[in-house]
């Protein structure tokens, strides 16, 4: 019998019926102040929240923010004419990109968390392996919690997805915060203004 | 011969390793506050959603329904991994689990692979596993990496080195990362490992993790981590080896909605981990495989007043909050898994090995008040103890005393001869119990013995 078998006889013994699973927790938060408070949580776990006019208009903005030279990379297509675009399939040869830009779908107030699938990631180690990262999603695209962010993702596909709330960071050494443990140092929402 | 190798074998136990812990008093006290203050924030986190309680409600039922119907469930989850792409394993027991890792690590001919967290590859002893056959694993978890370069085990398994101070560290890098001598600055040392680990993450070829969550719908599993060294690991290897013990499944997607608010402000405070990773499929050209481990679980489930131990979400929150282990240490568990979670983990393992951990507890309950998925964990210390004591795990001298109170407290008569002789001993021949041969006395003054016993107090006042 192979240990598969072996395991699920095991279980078969043990399956209870009975306890169904309970109905879901409708969060109490409000909708209203969506903005302030997922810009108050982003700041508060490392991160920084910027508006944007347009797409010219997130370029500026952030070249303003990373002013010093280095590699720009993007996976948003209407940025394709201005920051350089994910074309290699080894994601080794992302190891010195500075700034990665790409879009979420969108972002969640209670926790500064960004919803990001692979489809829009370039690559997948991209997020992970840039020192600074920035994510653009619409104004209107923010929910107030995760309840709300697992309806709307609903039964979608992906192969892989993610939710990145402000940059990576430890605290393992005397529970001291430090910014870019691994991943990024940096994290920028930027929320494009709905024309 | 055999008696000096029977000397070596025997472990040192809880209360000894605790003793040993606390020595350095200073240190206790510097232990004792920096968790104290995890577990403030963990109340202050719990206390921004008004729907709290409904939540860790919620989650114990799912999980409840999960252990109920866990045949299914995996059956469930399989065939979606396997429709997704990925290899799906079995493994009845923690050698079996070792040999599968062994085997894709050596059909790939790899010896060096890099590793993110995962409490069940501790449970297995994998990293000793695979040293043995000369395979070298880094530990990228910046805690793990810390006690790895040690050559010690975490001491806790969400902040895995939360024993050590960071001038420890300093000299620790200065020898491993040639970091500068007297140099303990934390974002100095985090800098080096980063810099280091980067060069492990750029040349390993295989990654393995741990598992958080893995949902029986869709067949995907979600990994936390505030680092993104489990990211980092897998997006850049070749092969992808995720390991988990098969409680970990939840059914459906949307039941994240409810763990993910859970698990970090319960575990550090923070309102999410900085990553959530969903693995459906593997990337384009990359080998994923699940390795599904029982090691006991299966059994336990048959266990009613043990099973909801399998609930667990690896939080910590019990650790943080508990009196004994704020005090003693996480390495006077001896287990992977330490804290009130561990001492009830760990004798349905291996009962006589781990006798001496349920009664690492003072049963204040603190335990079950802050576990997110209401794990009656005090209730279980409580019941293993009966257990233990039943199936002869527990010494002589403690079972003595335990029968020598028992015969104290069930006569009244006795009880109230004996509490007046206490007293008058107490009162007369202080030094009769203020010595080092009184374990209660060890760390802490006795206390001034009342004059007259509470119910001689009760008879004269109640008249008033």
């Amino acid at each position: 019998m192979t240990s598969r078998d072996q395991i699920l006889r095991n279980l078969k013994k043990q399956l209870t019926a009975g306890r169904s699973l309970p109905e879901l927790v409708i969060p109490a938060e409000s909708n209203s102040d969506k903005i302030e408070k997922l810009k108050t949580v982003l700041v508060s776990i490392g991160g920084r929240c910027i508006h944007a006019e347009n797409w010219p208009d997130v370029v500026s903005k952030l070249s303003h923010i990373f002013p010093s030279p280095g590699r720009w990379l993007n996976s948003i297509h209407e940025l394709e004419t201005l920051i350089d675009s994910v074309h290699q399939p080894d994601p080794h040869f992302l190891e010195d990109v500075t700034v990665g830009v790409m879009k979420g779908h969108f972002a969640v107030a209670e926790n500064g968390a960004v919803w990001i699938t692979s489809d829009q990631m370039g690559d997948r180690a991209l997020p992970f392996i840039c020192e600074h990262l920035a994510l653009v999603i619409k104004e209107s695209d923010i929910l107030p919690t995760m309840y709300d962010a697992y309806e709307s993702i609903g039964a979608s596909k992906y192969d892989f997805a993610t939710f990145i709330a402000g940059p990576s960071k430890t605290a393992d050494i005397e529970q001291s915060l430090v910014l870019g443990a691994h991943g990024p140092k940096s994290l920028t929402l930027v929320l494009l203004s709905v024309i | 011969m055999s008696s000096s190798s029977s000397v070596e074998e025997k472990q040192l136990d809880h209360a000894a390793r605790a003793e040993v812990f606390n020595k350095d008093e200073a240190r206790v006290d510097w232990h004792d506050q920096t968790l104290w203050f995890i577990r403030s924030k963990r109340d202050k986190a719990a206390h921004t959603l008004p729907e709290w309680e409904a939540l860790r409600e919620a989650a114990s039922r799912i999980k409840g329904h999960v252990l109920d119907n866990l045949h299914d469930y995996l059956v469930e989850f399989e065939k979606n991994a396997e429709s997704n792409g990925i290899r799906v394993h079995w493994a009845q027991d923690a050698q079996e689990h070792n040999e599968i890792v062994h085997r894709i690590i050596q059909t790939a001919g790899i010896n060096q692979i890099v590793k993110s967290k995962s409490m069940l590859t501790e449970e297995c002893h994998m990293n000793d596993y695979l040293a043995a056959r000369g395979i070298e694993v880094i530990d990228t978890d910046l805690g793990e990496r810390i006690v790895q370069l040690a050559g010690e085990a975490p001491s806790h398994i969400v902040l895995p080195c939360i024993h050590w101070k960071k001038e420890e560290i300093g000299v620790l890098f200065n020898k491993h990362l040639g970091t500068l001598e007297g140099n303990s600055d934390p974002k100095l040392l985090t800098a080096a490992a980063r810099a280091d680990l980067r060069k492990h993450f750029m040349s390993s070829r295989l990654a393995i993790t741990g598992v958080n969550f893995a949902i029986s719908e869709t067949g995907e599993i979600i990994l936390c981590t505030n680092e993104g060294n489990a990211d980092l690991g897998v997006q850049l290897a070749d092969i992808h080896i995720a390991c988990m013990g098969i409680e970990k499944i939840i059914p459906e997607r949307k039941h994240l909605g409810i763990f993910l608010r859970l698990l970090a402000r319960s575990a550090t405070g923070q309102p999410v981990t900085t990553y959530s990773s969903h693995f459906q499929r593997p990337r384009p050209g990359q080998q994923m495989h699940i390795i599904l481990v029982d090691n006991g679980r299966s059994k336990r489930l048959g266990s009613k007043d043990f099973r909801n131990a399998l609930k667990c979400i690896r939080c910590g929150a019990c650790m943080n909050t508990c009196p004994v282990y704020r005090r003693s240490g996480g390495h006077s568990y001896h287990h992977a898994v330490a804290g009130p979670i561990g001492a009830i983990l760990a004798p349905a393992l291996d009962m006589k090995k781990n006798a001496d951990l349920p009664f690492a507890s003072t049963l204040c309950g603190s335990c079950t008040y802050v576990c997110p998925v209401k794990i009656d964990i005090h209730e279980q210390l409580y019941k293993w103890r009966q257990v233990l004591v039943r199936e002869g795990h527990v010494d002589t001298a403690k079972k003595a005393g335990v029968s020598g109170m028992n015969a104290v407290l069930s006569r009244p008569l006795l009880y109230k001869v004996a509490g007046r002789v206490g007293r008058w001993v107490m009162r007369n021949f202080p030094s009769l119990t203020n010595n080092r041969f009184n374990p209660w006395y060890k760390q802490r003054e006795m206390p001034q013995p009342p004059s007259i016993s509470f119910s001689h107090w009760y008879r004269e006042n109640r008249k008033k």
